[in-house]
């Protein structure tokens, strides 16, 4: 099972590793996590995806829970939230098939953030599975380097 | 205005801190000079680190307040870590203040600096390093709370030379108030409701107590419970102390190194309450609830204990003291003679296979010998081993208090905590019991003992083995004894001479009675060996 939880923590030095590290000794998955500044300077927000069976997901939102850093927890409901992820991906194009590769960013509306003599890089925003379609996509074309966010969530109705 | 240092200490006092332990180094100099000028702090120096810990750990379990230790930087700070550790496995609340290097130096891998509060991080229940100096107050109100609220446990304190020796203008902390932190105490009044209505339904209701009743306070409050609605109750080894050793409720403690009737009490409850416990792999085997018909309660002030390590068919959290008193107004007077007329029954027909060989002490009568002999409201504290089993299974409670660590098994906790211990109450009477492998670990103590003039009895249950895992090496390694013949030990009476002890010794049962009874009465602290066979067994 995947959990996706939604995880709002004091703005501190340290906040991150206190969180991973408890990850990390209970061993639990880190699928992904993104972490910022929210609009509230003193606050963070962390997402935070994880896979396991029912009780060790109900285990990491219990254990999150009891971090004196972290003000709330929510475990979102995969139905009824958003899940995006951006990504920059590094392409060698040539004459040949750069028309191909503007035709794949077209279809998918990915952009290109720069392009130059050899080389461009392309920039997509969307569902994770998006994203890896982009990068399927791509592939063929040589992909010199991929750098790529983990997924942000947010719930759809409160 | 003034230093950082001495806010460290004026929040000491603020917080009613009459003793503290520990060890200094030149990163924790400003506050111990801060410390010279303070006659409401009595500073204990202990030998070692560690024991600064052990010692604040024991203080605080009779006190039911934070203790607080102090050490330097670096290796200072590391040797504390298996004390926080200790402190932490069995909840106890305690405050560890730690120098560090000059703030501006942090992160160069200078002298004596170690990242403490980051290899600490998975023994603290919260942990700072103190960047302002006006943040002193503060943090060290909201640290006291933290120890101690809630699910109790260790906070550590990392200050930094410079900000010890900062100026600034000292202020009262306000109220503490943490977002993140908001520890639920009264139970769900619903779910409360629920527990009841399942004990009344109940045709062979069990009560488990484990530590957490203890740290709540709570016990009155259970006994008060159990009296007048008649249901039994057993006890993990950290809530012993719960339940006089011979009230007719009292059915022992459970686990793997506890008594079989008690673990059978288990299988045979259709609803089984655990309260205050982990359920962790050496105490309960609880039955699975799909296939048999057992209601699970599982009362916790953590809520993340309740389904961690089984399922819960009634969770409720909160503060055992609180609950009992609800479920005490709750409940109607009642009895379960017939189920308590099977649990005896039960208990007698356990028979203890174990035969313990007569040349030397038997292990299991000397400690309810001891424990009898002692004050009605004596402190026992056990070590860790084969003594620590003895004793958990022998110890008679009255009044008094049982203290060890039952969580993370420290060897050579008992002097320290022991010392603590006395501190904390000098009324009353402080008996540690340690075998000749735990007491070798910290025997270096018996000096604090003696220059802070803290008069405990140090008991050694010699065997000239490290019994306990000699006793697993003989049930699963075919009597491969390794590693755990203790041959080089000293002369423990030349030792007790050496940090001018008196010295009691004892081999023979009928020596026992007379022998503790003269070692209890000695003025001061006194070392006794009680000589025990070397193949003695906890289990059958």
């Amino acid at each position: 099972m995947r959990g996706i939880y939604y995880v709002t923590v004091e703005n501190r030095s340290g906040v991150l590793s206190k969180t991973a590290g408890l990850f990390a000794r209970r061993g639990f998955n880190i699928d992904g996590l993104t972490v910022a500044e929210t609009e509230n300077s003193e606050i963070s927000n962390m997402t935070i995806i994880s896979t396991g069976d029912e009780r060790t997901l109900e285990q990491i939102e219990k254990q999150l829970n009891k971090k004196v850093d972290v003000i709330k927890v929510r475990r979102l409901d995969e139905k009824n939230c958003f899940e995006r992820e951006a990504v920059l991906v590094k392409i060698n194009y040539t004459r040949g098939n750069r028309r191909e590769i503007m035709d794949v960013c077209e279809i998918m509306g990915a952009k290109i953030a720069h392009m130059g003599a050899q080389r461009m890089v392309v920039e997509y925003f969307g569902h994770p599975s998006e994203v890896e379609s982009l990068i399927n996509h791509l592939r063929p074309f040589g992909i010199q380097e991929v750098s790529r966010t983990g997924t942000l969530a947010m719930q759809k109705e409160n | 205005m003034i230093s950082g240092a001495q806010a460290l200490v004026n929040a000491l006092k603020r917080e009613g801190v009459k003793v503290c332990f520990g060890y200094p180094g030149v990163a924790i100099t400003p506050f111990y000079n801060a410390l010279y000028d303070t006659e409401e702090i009595r500073h204990i120096l202990v030998r070692t680190e560690q024991n600064a810990g052990h010692a604040a750990n024991g203080y605080a379990r009779v006190t039911g307040r934070p203790g607080v230790c102090i050490t330097t930087s670096g290796p200072g700070a590391t040797n504390l870590i298996t004390a926080l550790a200790t402190a932490y496995a069995d909840s106890i609340p305690m405050i560890a203040i730690t120098g560090q290097v000059s703030s501006e130096l942090l992160g160069h891998d200078v002298f004596q600096e170690v990242d403490i509060t980051g290899a600490a991080e998975a023994f603290v229940k919260y942990s700072y390093l103190v960047k302002e100096v006006s943040d002193i107050p503060r943090i060290m109100k909201e640290a006291f709370y933290i120890a101690n609220s809630g699910r109790k446990g260790p906070v550590l304190i990392d200050v930094p030379i410079d900000i010890q020796n900062n100026m600034f203008e000292e202020y009262e902390p306000g109220e503490v108030s943490i977002r993140g932190y908001k520890p639920t105490t009264a139970g769900n009044p619903v779910q409360i409701a629920k527990v009841q209505k399942a004990l009344e339904k109940a045709k062979y209701p069990l009560i488990c107590v484990g530590g957490g009743v203890v740290l709540a306070q709570a016990e009155e409050e259970v006994r008060r419970y159990c009296e007048k609605t008649g249901i039994p109750v057993v006890s993990t080894i950290m809530g012993i102390g719960v339940m006089p050793k011979y009230h007719p409720l009292y059915f022992g403690m459970l686990g793997s190194n506890g008594k079989p009737y008690a673990n059978r009490a288990v299988e045979e409850s259709d609803v089984l309450v655990i309260v205050g416990a982990r359920v962790a792999d050496r105490s309960i085997t609880v039955p699975n609830s799909d296939e048999k018909d057992i209601t699970i309660i599982h009362i916790d002030i953590d809520s993340a204990e309740i389904g961690k390590n089984m399922g819960a068919t009634v969770p409720l959290v909160g503060d055992a003291k609180y609950i009992f008193r609800e479920l005490y107004d709750m409940a109607a007077k009642g009895s379960h003679d017939e189920w308590i007329a099977k649990l005896q029954k039960i208990k007698t027909t356990c028979v203890d296979p174990r035969v313990f060989h007569n040349e030397f002490v038997n292990p299991c009568e000397f400690v309810q010998t001891l424990s009898d002999k002692m004050d009605e409201d004596g402190v026992y504290v056990a070590d860790v081993g084969q003594n620590q089993m003895w004793s958990a299974d022998n110890y008679i409670m009255k009044k008094g208090k049982f203290m060890t660590t039952g969580g993370l098994g420290t060897m050579g906790y008992s002097i320290p905590a022991a010392m603590g211990a006395k501190l904390a109450d000098p009324s009353r009477q402080v008996v540690a019991v340690c075998g000749d492998g735990s007491f070798q670990m910290n025997l270096m103590e018996l000096a604090t003992i003696q220059q802070h003039d803290v008069p405990v009895k140090v008991v050694i249950l010699k065997n000239g083995y490290l019994g306990l895992v000699r006793e697993y090496q003989h049930n699963v390694y075919d009597d491969h004894y390794m590693a755990v013949k203790l041959d080089g030990s000293p002369d423990f009476q030349k030792i007790a001479e050496a940090y001018g002890l008196p010295y009691y010794y004892v081999e023979r049962n009928e020596d026992v009675e007379a022998t503790v009874e003269e070692f209890l009465k000695t003025e001061g602290s006194a070392l006794m060996v009680c000589r025990v066979y070397e193949y003695d067994q906890v289990k059958g």
